[in-house]
């Protein structure tokens, strides 16, 4: 099975080449980066984390592509979703193999990352968000294998393995919630000391997990011969419309409060993002496509014809997932330094070796799902029957 | 009594224990001092820093304080102001102590330059957040300490630090540290590797040989800077930051985040002097 593992069609290894094309190009830009340390980044004293930390932020979002498709199969025994499930779970799989990478790209002494470990401490939320990711990826593993086994051997999966699935529900539930109190209990930073950042993280990741899910289930069906059904694509698309409705309506909570309430504290990260201060706000431009096209997505979502034409839904996906991805994989992080808490204005764009970095995590990312879908389809379609 | 004598094992059972790790805190002599529930009454000392915001106005003053700290721990001089490692610096008194401003304060006192450092907070966000003990509160003292072997550079306690007092190395500090004429580093502190946070100890390596923070000291033997920073222990009534802290209307920075610091501020008097002074306090 995983001996057959790099084989496939022309398009299957143009994946991989680009895959390992962008590993090779962050490998390079990591040697960089840890020979001369991370003033090789656009990082500061007043804005600490950026494109390194964005990035681990939304795609613990995107991890959530594997519960809403196993709490509806599992909990509800939604059929429709027998073999999305699958491709749900491996994506969350190399999801959260990207955010622990991109925490460790983070680090300045990635050598001592052994200390988490060896002089552990309960009372940072660091520790339980390493706790919750590491869970997740390793029952996403477990379930993702057992499944594929079962499936290979033509047998119902084991029964042990059932209080498992039921396990990764709230544990995925855990992973947005943990990784939103890192920032929502720093009373330093008011654009995300706020209760509603949860519940937030919640509602993103329902929307950009499924949406992503929906662009390779859709791309599979055109690509190969793996169809994980339109009923399944259907269902999903629901849960990215309500999802993305509740995640806008979240938005316009946390705004009302901000902008109505008027603590200037909690402003002014508002205002750098949409006004600019001081004439300075690199962000705007982002920010405002990002809502923009959020809030249309949105709102074309919820007409039911361009959820059943699949050309459109699959450009509507694309657009929740980039809108989602500036909110989270840019703005979110960035905002919360500016102004500095004496102030301050200063800005932060990603160097180009950062960038280079970051690609490379996204490489490895490509790599490892492109091979789990492909031990998925070399099953389905049946190579080793031949 | 039962209470007593329940004390007692339970402090020299303490004390055994402790001696066996090695913790001061836990010492026999020490415990074996102390009344029954006297520990739980709070801690046993602190240490603070009175800040004079006047006595700091001459440049020759605050730049004696920066120096003296940056010789005594070869702080490195970056040359990207936005990668800077800092111990101790210059903020205006509207941007370091924005609560005690507003629309009408006179941009004179405003604009003041204050000198700000770690503020040693009572309950310090910093190591609530470090996720491997890196930093954290020393109790006989209440010094949060840093411990840059085991920095793992995440940057965790920047974010959560409300008065920007930490400092990443961004890059190799070593190169950029000042050095004498010979190219001797100014003292034998220990040099940082790049990837590691540090900040103000309040001169812990000072202290322990009997001697003030470097920045103490240093104002002191400057003209004009005599009491710009005032160095003791608010527990004990008989100190000079207690007088000070008693007499004068003191100040601390961003109160309403109950992080308890323990550098006080003096207020400027500025334009509206008399007010100040005057008021009740």
């Amino acid at each position: 099975m995983i001996d057959r593992i790099f084989h496939g069609g022309l398009r299957y290894r143009l994946i991989l080449a680009a895959g390992a094309l962008m590993v090779l190009g962050g490998l390079v830009a990591y040697a960089h980066q840890l020979t001369n340390g991370l003033g090789v980044t656009g990082l500061s004293r007043d804005v600490s984390w950026g494109l390194y930390i964005a990035q681990f932020t939304f795609l613990v979002g995107i991890a959530a592509s594997a519960v809403m498709v196993v709490l509806p199969y599992y909990l509800h025994d939604y059929k429709a979703f027998g073999r999305m499930v699958i491709l749900g779970e491996f994506l969350a799989v190399a999801a959260v193999l990207m955010c622990m990478l991109f925490v460790f790209v983070d680090m300045g002494q990635p050598a001592r990352v052994l200390n988490l470990i060896l002089h552990p401490r309960p009372n940072s939320v660091m520790f339980w968000d390493m706790l919750v990711l590491s869970g997740y990826l390793l029952i996403n593993l477990v379930i993702g294998s057992v499944a594929l086994d079962a499936e290979r051997t033509e047998a119902a999966p084991p029964r042990w393995i059932r209080p498992l699935i039921i396990l990764s529900i709230p544990w995925a539930v855990s992973i947005h919630t943990v990784t939103a109190f890192l920032y929502a209990g720093l009373e330093a930073r008011p654009f995300w000391m706020t209760a509603i950042l949860a519940p937030r993280f919640l509602a993103s990741a329902f929307a950009s997990g499924p949406a992503l899910l929906i662009l390779l289930a859709l791309a599979l069906r055109r690509y190969s011969r793996f169809d994980v059904g339109t009923k399944a694509i259907q269902a999903l698309a629901t849960i990215v419309t309500y999802a993305m409705a509740i995640n806008l309506f979240f938005v316009g909570v946390e705004l009302f409060t901000a902008l109505y309430g008027g603590n200037p504290h909690h402003t002014e990260p508002f205002a750098y993002l949409f006004t600019g201060i001081e004439g300075r706000g690199a962000l705007m431009p982002w920010v405002w496509t990002g809502q923009l096209v959020a809030l249309a997505a949105a709102v074309l979502l919820l007409v039911p014809a361009n959820r059943r034409r699949h050309r459109i839904l699959a450009v509507l996906c694309a657009l929740v997932v980039g809108a989602l991805w500036i909110e989270k994989g840019l703005a979110l992080v960035v905002a919360g330094f500016i102004p500095s808490p004496l102030g301050h204005v200063t800005e932060y764009a990603p160097t180009t070796p950062e960038v280079a970095v970051t690609i490379g995590v996204y490489g490895v990312g490509v790599l490892v799902l492109a091979m789990l879908y492909r031990l998925v389809l070399n099953i389905r379609e049946r190579f080793e029957m031949a | 009594m039962g209470a007593t004598r329940r004390g007692f094992l339970k402090g020299a059972g303490l004390a055994t224990v402790g001696a066996g790790l090695g913790l001061p805190i836990l010492d026999p002599a020490r415990l074996a001092a102390l009344p029954d529930g006297v520990r739980e009454s709070g801690p046993l000392s602190r240490l603070a820093i009175v800040v004079d915001v006047d006595r700091c106005r001459l440049d020759g003053v605050r730049q004696a304080c920066i120096e003296a700290c940056e010789r005594a721990h070869n702080v490195p001089h970056l040359p990207d102001p936005a990668q800077e490692v800092r111990w101790i610096w210059s903020e205006t008194f509207g941007a370091a102590l924005p609560d005690q401003v507003h629309a009408h304060t006179p941009a004179e006192r405003r604009e003041a330059p204050v000198l700000v450092l770690c503020n040693h907070c009572e309950e310090p966000p910093c190591v609530q957040v470090c996720p491997t003990g890196a930093t954290w509160k020393r109790e006989a003292d209440g010094i949060v300490m840093m411990d840059m072997h085991r920095c793992v550079g995440c940057r965790y306690c920047m974010a959560a630090c409300p008065y920007g007092a930490r400092s990443f190395n961004w890059r190799d500090p070593q190169a950029f540290v000042p050095t004498r004429m010979d190219g001797s580093p100014y003292s034998d502190y220990p040099m940082r590797t790049r990837g590691v946070v540090e900040k103000c100890t309040f001169c812990a390596e000072r202290l322990r040989e009997g001697l003030q923070p470097a920045c103490v000291e240093a104002a002191n033997s400057v003209p004009g800077g005599q009491g710009a920073l005032i160095f003791g222990d608010p527990t004990d009534p008989s100190s000079e930051v207690s007088r000070v802290l008693r007499e004068r209307h003191t100040v601390t920075r961003r109160p309403g985040f109950g992080t308890g610091p323990n550098v006080y501020y003096v207020a400027p008097a500025g334009a509206g002097a008399a007010a100040d002074r005057g008021g009740p306090s």
